[in-house]
């Protein structure tokens, strides 16, 4: 019998949301929640013989998180280690993506998780344990479980997984050869034609990411600059005028802040669903720093604080629409002149 | 421009007192060739045997195979520039012995030259484990410097295809393929709806024995060009190539080029396969630019909807498949890449020794780093101690028992980056 | 959305808790911050000391933006 752990959030483990993201990792026997559907799927060629949990905020905020969590698998001496589905959930990916790597690194078994493709775990981990591509939200949690216990299966077994594209998860950029039913010639005319049509197609060697900005030069005169707010931390005022989604976001806003000598819990407060808004709703400012940056204008350090600050909820937002606010936000920023931004997230 | 290829098969090949082909076996005259190719003053021997398909046999190290063809009707001769004279190629007909090649080798030339075995491992690697080889081993005249050797045993090969192929000059071929490209007005006219499909075939110039040659021109000293993918099956592209065996193009490849051949399977049908632009591979950044500039500018003035772009070699020439690349997506066209990656050993490293996000479509060839096992042959023909010093191999890749542990950089065409096999990578 | 700005030739400096995501992602002036939901405060602290919390990591910020980099960079103190 094939022995795994299981590694998932806070929340999968019924233990509470955003609330409870500060719990520190704890362990229960058998399986909880999305365990139950993957012990199901093994059909009794393995089981989950336990569940560690971890908030997902208390994870990524401390270091030794991530120790506590080991020790709490090493003692259930298992096979193969099953982490999240995390889905969209950028924490809870990381997470899962640094538990994952850590069982391989450390205890030189497999491990497997899966994620949405621009959860930002994928890239951080996918060269460093087998990411199998899942839906963006927890309603692809049947889906996910019905990719992943195959390929569990298989790595406990220490077989050869099939191609990414074929069993569904993110190349670990480690280069497997094989060979094709084609010859490449033809595999290249198949391509582009799909690619004139505009139809989907895949690469058979995605190029390494060197998508990097080379760094704007840096402000000369701080006294005389306007600097910007921009934040993916959802600060809105309060009511949330514009309706950005809590997750997802469709839209940005662009406040105005003429005159506002600081942020306040009675005026503003945050549209995020991806974090505990306690904090954030008594002192936006903590998001936000309009306070600072106010008094460090009337002091004379910086030039002028922007009258507007523009914003949106990072969480689950796809990339191209982020990129897309971005752009957007850049050029009006340009025309208004300002010199510098500090952008702040959550 | 029209032209047939009849297509003569050929299952068997044997020596005999009589060159002649009979049914589907060739027999060889072994001295009369012998003689032919002995006229040339720097060479002082050459053996010829035969390797089979299926056989315990190495042959090694390999410098160039050439199929044998002959021009049976319309203008000029194969080869032209080597073998025949400069006048244009690619129309009329041509015979081709399908299933026989020429592969020459002989005292190593430069590092990159290659394996093929017959049977075992390695000739699922290469396509030349499927043909009939006569194979030429020929040596120098001491002191004969590299470069004429080098031009010696390129034209050697030549000469052994073009006997071969004029034993096909009165055979009636049973099957005859026919390719055929209209001029620009025509395409357009014929096939208003389909999208305009060109490829960009870059041909590996770096000098010091990396050279390609089209029409007898030493490619490097040339701009970017056009040329009529029939021309391609006349000879009109030779090899002078001692690139990493897996991914140089042998004459072989040039002839039989798998773009060109699947470009035209969906001519008329899915796309317009309007042309063929032949670039290099130089040293210098200029060139470089120069070459990759005029690439794209072509492919605009053909008003090009896409492009398949092939490479020769690696290393360099990454950052020329890149430029290529990039260039002509910024005119607007779609571009499909082939290359081949040299990912380490354990394909962790990257791939390409340059990279643009504009190559977002990209077919490999596969690992070249990749480690394989050869048993030992029976049969070695050429010299096996090339092993320790051709590209992929290393000192103790000969192993005393026969056996080989290499990358598969060592085996002729592996990787080949014209698409012409079915080995890849993910 | 870091680097879309960045494009512009503003100089952006990002202010973020989970560093690791902020270098993936292609920040160029990285911030780091205190926590996930108050990245520039510490609501257990006193009202006073907090802000002179978030005043020091603002300042940072700033010294960010008035630093050439050439490579991605993050300002730790």
């Amino acid at each position: 019998m094939i022995r795994i752990v299981h590694y998932i959030n806070q929340f999968y483990a019924g233990k509470g949301g955003e609330e409870m993201a500060n719990l520190p990792p704890e362990k229960i026997e058998g399986f909880v929640g999305p365990g139950m559907a993957f012990n199901a799927g093994f059909k009794g060629e393995a089981e989950i013989v336990a569940t560690v949990y971890c908030g997902d905020s208390y994870f990524n905020e401390n270091e030794g998180a991530v120790d506590v969590v080991m020790g709490l698998i090493k003692e259930e001496n298992p096979d193969i280690v099953i982490c999240g589905p995390a889905f969209n959930a950028g924490r809870y990916g990381v997470a899962c993506g640094t538990v994952a790597a850590a069982v391989r690194e450390q205890l030189e078994i497999p491990s497997i998780t899966g994620m949405y493709e621009e959860n930002p775990g994928v890239d951080m981990f996918k060269s460093k344990t087998i990411i199998v591509k899942t839906r963006n939200s927890a309603a692809g949690m049947r889906d996910a479980v019905k990719s992943m216990v195959p390929l569990t299966l298989k790595l406990a077994k220490g077989e050869e997984l099939g191609t990414p594209a074929a069993e569904g998860y993110f190349s670990t950029g480690i280069r497997k050869g094989l060979f094709e039913e084609k010859r490449g010639s033809q595999r290249a005319v198949d391509m582009l034609l799909k690619k004139l049509a505009g139809e989907p197609f895949e690469t058979e060697y995605p190029m390494p990411q060197f998508d990097r900005v080379d760094p704007s030069p840096a402000i000369a005169d701080l006294a005389s600059a306007t600097i910007a707010l921009v934040t993916s931390g959802g600060i809105v005022p309060k009511g949330n005028p514009d309706h950005i989604e809590s997750s997802s976001a469709s839209r940005y806003g662009k406040y105005d802040i003429e005159g506002v000598d600081a942020l306040s819990g009675a005026t503003e407060e945050t549209a995020h669903g991806g974090y505990d808004p306690v904090a954030a709703n008594l002192d936006p400012n903590r998001v936000l720093p309009v306070d600072v940056l106010r008094d460090m204008e009337k002091e004379g350090i910086i030039g002028k604080l922007h009258r507007y600050y523009y914003t949106t909820v990072g969480n689950g937002t796809a990339v191209a629409s982020a990129k897309k606010y971005a752009e957007a936000i850049g050029k009006e920023l340009i025309a208004d002149g300002v010199q510098a931004v500090i952008l702040t997230s959550t | 421009m029209k032209l047939e290829l009849g297509i003569i098969k050929i299952c068997d090949m044997q020596f005999g007192p009589e060159s002649k082909i009979e049914g589907s076996t060739v027999f060889v005259n072994k001295e009369e060739l012998q003689k032919i190719i002995l006229e040339d003053e720097h060479l002082v021997s050459c053996e010829i045997d035969i390797a089979k398909p299926g056989e315990s046999t190495r042959i090694i190290p390999v410098k160039d195979v050439i199929e044998p063809r002959v021009k049976v009707d319309g203008k000029g001769g194969v080869f032209p520039g080597w073998m025949s004279k400069v006048e244009t190629v690619g129309t009329g007909r041509t015979n081709v012995l399908k299933g026989a090649a020429v592969v020459t080798t002989g005292k190593i030339v430069g590092f990159q030259e290659g394996i093929i075995d017959m049977s075992g491992e390695g000739a699922k690697y290469t396509p030349f484990s499927a043909l009939n080889n006569l194979v030429l081993c020929l040596e120098p005249v001491e002191g004969t410097l590299q470069y004429a050797y080098e031009k010696s045993v390129r034209l050697a090969g030549l000469k052994a295809a073009t006997y071969l192929g004029e034993l096909a000059r009165e055979i009636e071929a049973e099957e005859v393929r026919t390719y055929e490209t209209p001029t620009l007005i025509e395409g357009i006219k014929l096939y208003p709806e389909l999208p305009r499909v060109g490829y960009v075939l870059m041909l590996q110039s770096q000098g010091l024995l990396h050279d390609t040659y089209v029409y007898g021109v030493d490619i490097k000293h040339s701009l970017t060009t056009m040329i009529f993918p029939t021309e391609t099956m006349d000879g009109a592209i030779i090899s002078g190539n001692c690139v990493s065996a897996c991914d140089k193009n042998t004459t072989y490849h040039h002839l039989n080029n798998p773009v060109i051949e699947d470009l035209f399977a969906q001519h008329g049908k899915t796309l317009n396969f309007v042309g063929v632009i032949i670039t290099n591979e130089n040293v210098y950044l200029a060139d470089k630019e120069r070459s990759s500039d005029w690439s794209a500018k072509l492919c605009a003035f053909l008003g090009l909807d896409g492009v398949i772009i092939s490479q020769e070699g690696f290393g360099n020439p990454d950052t020329d498949l890149i430029m290529n690349c990039k260039k002509i997506e910024a005119k607007g066209i779609k571009t499909v890449i082939i290359t081949d990656e040299y990912a380490g050993r354990d394909g962790a490293s990257q791939s390409l020794a340059d990279a643009d996000v504009a190559a977002d479509a990209v077919v490999t060839g596969g690992n070249a780093n990749t480690v394989i096992q050869l048993p030992k042959m029976d049969k070695i023909i050429g010299h096996i101690e090339s092993v320790n010093v051709i590209a992929g191999g290393w000192d103790g890749s000969l192993r005393p028992d026969g056996t080989i542990e290499a990358e598969l950089q060592v085996i002729t065409g592996a990787t080949n980056e014209m698409g012409f096999n079915r080995f890849s990578a993910r | 959305m870091v680097k879309e700005i960045e494009k512009t030739g503003i100089p952006v400096v990002h202010m973020c808790t989970v560093v690791p995501i902020s270098l993936t992602v292609g920040a160029n002036r990285i911030v780091p911050t205190i926590a996930i939901p108050h990245p520039l405060g510490n609501p257990a602290l006193p009202e006073a000391e907090e802000k002179a919390l978030r005043r020091g990591l603002v300042t940072k910020a700033l010294k960010a933006l008035q630093t050439p980099v050439d490579k991605q960079t993050v300002f730790e103190e």
